[in-house]
C-alpha cells in the first residue's frame, strides 16, 4: 500500500532545495509582527520618519506627468536617469571616476548580490565571508551551492591577518576562493565598521591574491558622527564590485538598489537581470530618481541618523543597565544592529521560545554563519522601535537571560557569578564586546 | 469501532447553510501562531465552500468588541497552543455566551496538560508510557542530578522530554544517554514550566481523529505517520515531502480497531465534543499506548485530521459546517 508524501513533485526538486524545510524558527517569527511582543529583531527602516505627504504627491504627480513611462518596460540596465543620480549619491562615499555605464539598477541590492553570484559561482566554489555574515547573502551562497569560509572580525571589522590565514589554508588544499564578501561599514549583524588601516590591508591582499572583493554597503550613509567612510570601491575600480541600495537611505518598500562593476562584468550582470526580472521596475526607479531630483534627501538622511542614533543610544543605556553580568555586546556608530554574545553555554535559539513567551524577539547568531557558529550569539536590531519600546523590549530580554542562567545552574551545576543588574557596565568599554567572533 | 464511511453520520444540515454566519478564530500569540493562521485560512476556505458566511479573526484584545459589534453564530476554535487549547478562551466565550466549535473549557484543561490526560486515560484503563511531569522549582530543590538519575533509572532509556503543554513537537527531544537530559531539560524548559519525561516506546505512530455525530463520537481512519529521517519533528510535520502518511494505518484489523477504541475512549473519558485528534504508538507487540491528545487539531494542508477526513469519503467542507451548526444548535 502506498502513502502519501502530500507532494507530488517530492522527488523532482533541484538539489539546491535541500533545506528548504519548515522550521521551529520561523514559525516562532510568525508571532512577532503582533503589536505584543517588542520586536528587536527585523531590521526595518523608520519609514515613518519620511515626509510621507510630500511622498505621496510626488507620487500622484509623477504618474500624471510620466504615466506612460512609469507604467511600462524599460532598460534592463536601468533608468539612465537613476544611473547618473546614483553616481552622484556614490560620490559621496569617494567614488569617483565611474561611469553611469558601470551601474546596473537592481531589485534591492538583494538582486544584485544574487546576480553577482549568479554570473561567479559554481556550485562546489569557496566564498569568504565575514564571521558572522549577512544573513542575506547566506541564503545568496546556499543557493549558488558555494562553500562559505568564514573570516574573523573583531571590533575593527574583518581582520586582516585572519584573511590571509584563509587564504593560505584554501591554497594549501588546493583551493582559490572566488569571492571575498564583505559589509564594510555598521555591519549586519555585527555592528562594527572596517577601520582605514584595515581597508588599505584588506584591499592589498585581495591584490596580492588576485581576490575579487563584493562590497555590500546599504548603511554607509547612516554613520552617527556623520562621518562617511570612503568605500572601498573608491580605492580599488577594477577589483571591487560595489552593492548600493535606497532601502535605507530612502524606502525599503521600492526595492531599489544597484551594482557597481567593471564592464565587463557588468554586461555580464546586465545579460543576468535580464533573464531575471527582465527590467527593475520602472515606477520604482522613477520615484527614486524624483525623490533624489525634488526632495531634500540629504537633510532626510539626517532625520534618519538622528532618531537611529537616538534609538541606539536608548538600546545601550538599556543594556548596560539591565544585562546580567556575562552578557557582551557591541557599540556601533552607525547603521541598525548590536551583537550580542550571552554568558558561556547559553544558546540563543533553544532561548527564543521563552523569549516569545516573555513578548521579545531577536535573532538568534546561529543564523549568521554557514557553519553553525554563533549558537551564543544574537542580533538585536534598535532602528524600528520607539525608544520606550526599546527600553522594554531589553528589560524582558534581560529576564528571559536570567530565566536561562537559572536553568542553567540547576541542570548543568554552572555557577553564575554575579548576577545582579546594573552595576558594572558589562561591554560598555570604548570598543565592542572582545569575545566577538 | 467500523470507520467504514456508510457508518460515520455527522451531524449533517438538514438543508444549505448560507444562513449560518461563522467566525474561524486563527493566530494568537503562541508557539504555534503561524500553524493556526495556515489552519483557519483552510477551515475558513473550507466552510465558504460549504455555503457557511465566514471570516478570520485573531485572538487579540480587539476580539470581544468585534464579536460585539458584528455576532456570528457559531465560532470555530482553529487556534493551536496554550490560548486556544488550554481552555481559558473557551472560558471567556462561555461567560460571553457564545458558542464555539469544540471541547468545553473544563475539559480542554485537562486535555492540555498531558500529565493530567494520560492519569485520567490511565484510569480509565488504557495504555500509556510512563512518565513523570515536574516544574522547575522541583529540580533547583531536590537537586537536579538526583532527580534525573531517579528518573532514568526508574523510567529507563531511551526517555522522550517534552514541553506538559503544547503541539506541534516544539521542544520535544528523544534522548538515548543519560548524559544528554540535562541539556534537553533546558531547552525543554523554554517552551513550558513543567516538563514531561516520558518512557520512550518503539513503533508505529498514529493518528486517529475523532469527530462526534448523533450516535456518539466515531473515529475516523488512522494516519500512520512514517517520517523518512524517523523522528516526526517540526519540519517533517510541516515540510511536505519530509513524511510519508499511510491511511488508514498499515496494522491489522485487531489493531487498527484497537487504535480507533483508544481514541473514542480518550475523547468520551476527557469529555471532549465534537472533534479532538489522538496522538498514540503501537508497540513491537501490538500493544496501543496513548501518547497526548489535541482539542483543537491541525487543519493545514499536512494535518492529519483533514487526512482522515478524505479517507472516510467525506468532504471536509460539509463536514465542518456540520460541527458548526451542531455548536448552533447547542446554543440554542
Amino acid at each position: 500500500m502506498r502513502g502519501t508524501v502530500l507532494d507530488a513533485f517530492a522527488d523532482r526538486y533541484a538539489e539546491r532545495t535541500h533545506g528548504m524545510t519548515a522550521s521551529e524558527i520561523r514559525a516562532l517569527f510568525a508571532v512577532v509582527s503582533r503589536p505584543e511582543v517588542v520586536s528587536l529583531a527585523g531590521g526595518m527602516p523608520a519609514v515613518t520618519a519620511l515626509p510621507l505627504d510630500a511622498v505621496g504627491s510626488m507620487i500622484g504627480d509623477l504618474i500624471s506627468r510620466l504615466g506612460a513611462q512609469a507604467l511600462q518596460y524599460g532598460s534592463g540596465q536601468g533608468d539612465v536617469r537613476l544611473r547618473e543620480q546614483i553616481l552622484q549619491v556614490m560620490a559621496l562615499e569617494g567614488i569617483t571616476g565611474a561611469s553611469a555605464d558601470d551601474v546596473v539598477v537592481t531589485v534591492g541590492s538583494q538582486q544584485g548580490l544574487d546576480l553577482v553570484s549568479r554570473v561567479f559561482l559554481d556550485p562546489g566554489d569557496v566564498v569568504l565571508a565575514e564571521a558572522p555574515s549577512y544573513v542575506g547573502a547566506l541564503g545568496v551562497f546556499q543557493a549558488a551551492q558555494a562553500h562559505v569560509v568564514h573570516v574573523d572580525m573583531d571590533a575593527d571589522g574583518l581582520i586582516p591577518q585572519a584573511l590571509s590565514d584563509a587564504l593560505v589554508a584554501l591554497a594549501a588544499r588546493g583551493q582559490r576562493p572566488k569571492l571575498l564578501y564583505t559589509v564594510p561599514n555598521f555591519h549586519n549583524p555585527a555592528g562594527v565598521t572596517l577601520t582605514e588601516q584595515r581597508r588599505t590591508a584588506i584591499l592589498a591582499i585581495a591584490e596580492a591574491h588576485d581576490l575579487l572583493v563584493i562590497e555590500d554597503n546599504p548603511y554607509g550613509l547612516l554613520g552617527f558622527d556623520e562621518q562617511v567612510h570612503p568605500a572601498l570601491r573608491a580605492r580599488c575600480a577594477d577589483r571591487v564590485i560595489y552593492l548600493g541600495s535606497f532601502s535605507k537611505t530612502f524606502a525599503p518598500g521600492l526595492r531599489v538598489g544597484w551594482v557597481c562593476a567593471p564592464h565587463a562584468v557588468r554586461d555580464k550582470l546586465i545579460l543576468a537581470s535580464e533573464a531575471q526580472v527582465l527590467c527593475p521596475p520602472a515606477l520604482s526607479q522613477l520615484v527614486v530618481a524624483e525623490y533624489l531630483d525634488s526632495q531634500p534627501w540629504l537633510e532626510q538622511v539626517k532625520v534618519f541618523r538622528e532618531l537611529y542614533r537616538e534609538r541606539r543610544d536608548t538600546a545601550l543605556w538599556a543594556l548596560d543597565a539591565l544585562m546580567p553580568t556575562g552578557v557582551s555586546w557591541t557599540r556601533p556608530d552607525g547603521g541598525f544592529y548590536i551583537w550580542m554574545t550571552l554568558p558561556d553555554g547559553l544558546d540563543a535559539k533553544a532561548m527564543q521560545p521563552r523569549a516569545v513567551h516573555n513578548r521579545v524577539a531577536y535573532v538568534p547568531g546561529i543564523g549568521f554563519y554557514a557553519d553553525g557558529q554563533g549558537v551564543g550569539n544574537l542580533r538585536l536590531s534598535y532602528c524600528f522601535p520607539e525608544p520606550e519600546r526599546i527600553r522594554e523590549g531589553v528589560r524582558r530580554l534581560a529576564g528571559v537571560i536570567e530565566e536561562e542562567l537559572e536553568l542553567r545552574t540547576t541542570f548543568l551545576g554552572e555557577a553564575v557569578a554575579g548576577r545582579t543588574r546594573g552595576g558594572q557596565p558589562h561591554g560598555a568599554g570604548d570598543g565592542p564586546a572582545p569575545n566577538l567572533p | 469501532m467500523s470507520s467504514s464511511p456508510a457508518a460515520l453520520d455527522h451531524p449533517a444540515p438538514a438543508g444549505p447553510a448560507q444562513d449560518v454566519r461563522a467566525v474561524v478564530l486563527a493566530g494568537g500569540l503562541a508557539y504555534e501562531r503561524d500553524v493556526s493562521l495556515r489552519s483557519g485560512r483552510r477551515v475558513a476556505e473550507a466552510l465558504r465552500q460549504a455555503g457557511v458566511e465566514t471570516r478570520i479573526l485573531d485572538a487579540d484584545a480587539d476580539l470581544l468588541a468585534a464579536l460585539a459589534a458584528d455576532p456570528a453564530d457559531a465560532l470555530f476554535i482553529a487556534l493551536h497552543g496554550a490560548a486556544g487549547e488550554d481552555g481559558s478562551l473557551r472560558s471567556v466565550l462561555e461567560l460571553a455566551g457564545i458558542p464555539f466549535v469544540g471541547t468545553a473549557a473544563g475539559s480542554c484543561r485537562i486535555a492540555w496538560d498531558k500529565p493530567s490526560a494520560k492519569a485520567a486515560v490511565r484510569a480509565a484503563g488504557a495504555r500509556t508510557p510512563d512518565w513523570v511531569a515536574l516544574p522547575h522549582s522541583t529540580f533547583r530543590e531536590l537537586g537536579a542530578g538526583a532527580v534525573l538519575d531517579l528518573i532514568s533509572a526508574r523510567l529507563g532509556l531511551p526517555l522522550i522530554v517534552k514541553p506538559a503543554q503544547g503541539g506541534s513537537a516544539l521542544g520535544v527531544e528523544l534522548i538515548g544517554s543519560a548524559g544528554d537530559l540535562p541539556s534537553a531539560m533546558v531547552s525543554c524548559f523554554a517552551y513550558a514550566d513543567t516538563v514531561l519525561v516520558e518512557r520512550f516506546v518503539a513503533g508505529t505512530e498514529v493518528a486517529v481523529s475523532v469527530l462526534d455525530g448523533p450516535a456518539g463520537p466515531r473515529a475516523l481512519p488512522a494516519v500512520e505517520i512514517d517520517p523518512a529521517s524517523g523522528v516526526f519533528d517540526y519540519a517533517a510535520r510541516y515540510t511536505p515531502g519530509m513524511t510519508t502518511y499511510h491511511t488508514p494505518a498499515r496494522l491489522p484489523a485487531g489493531v487498527l480497531h484497537a487504535v480507533e477504541d483508544l481514541a473514542v475512549t480518550v475523547h468520551r473519558t476527557l469529555g471532549l465534543r465534537d472533534l479532538s485528534r489522538t496522538d498514540a504508538i503501537v508497540g513491537a507487540d501490538g500493544c496501543v499506548h496513548f501518547l497526548e491528545v489535541n482539542v483543537s487539531p491541525g487543519m493545514t494542508e499536512t494535518s492529519m485530521l483533514p487526512m482522515a477526513v478524505a479517507a472516510a469519503g467525506l468532504d471536509l467542507g460539509a463536514t465542518l459546517r456540520g460541527l458548526v451548526s451542531a455548536a448552533v444548535a447547542r446554543s440554542g
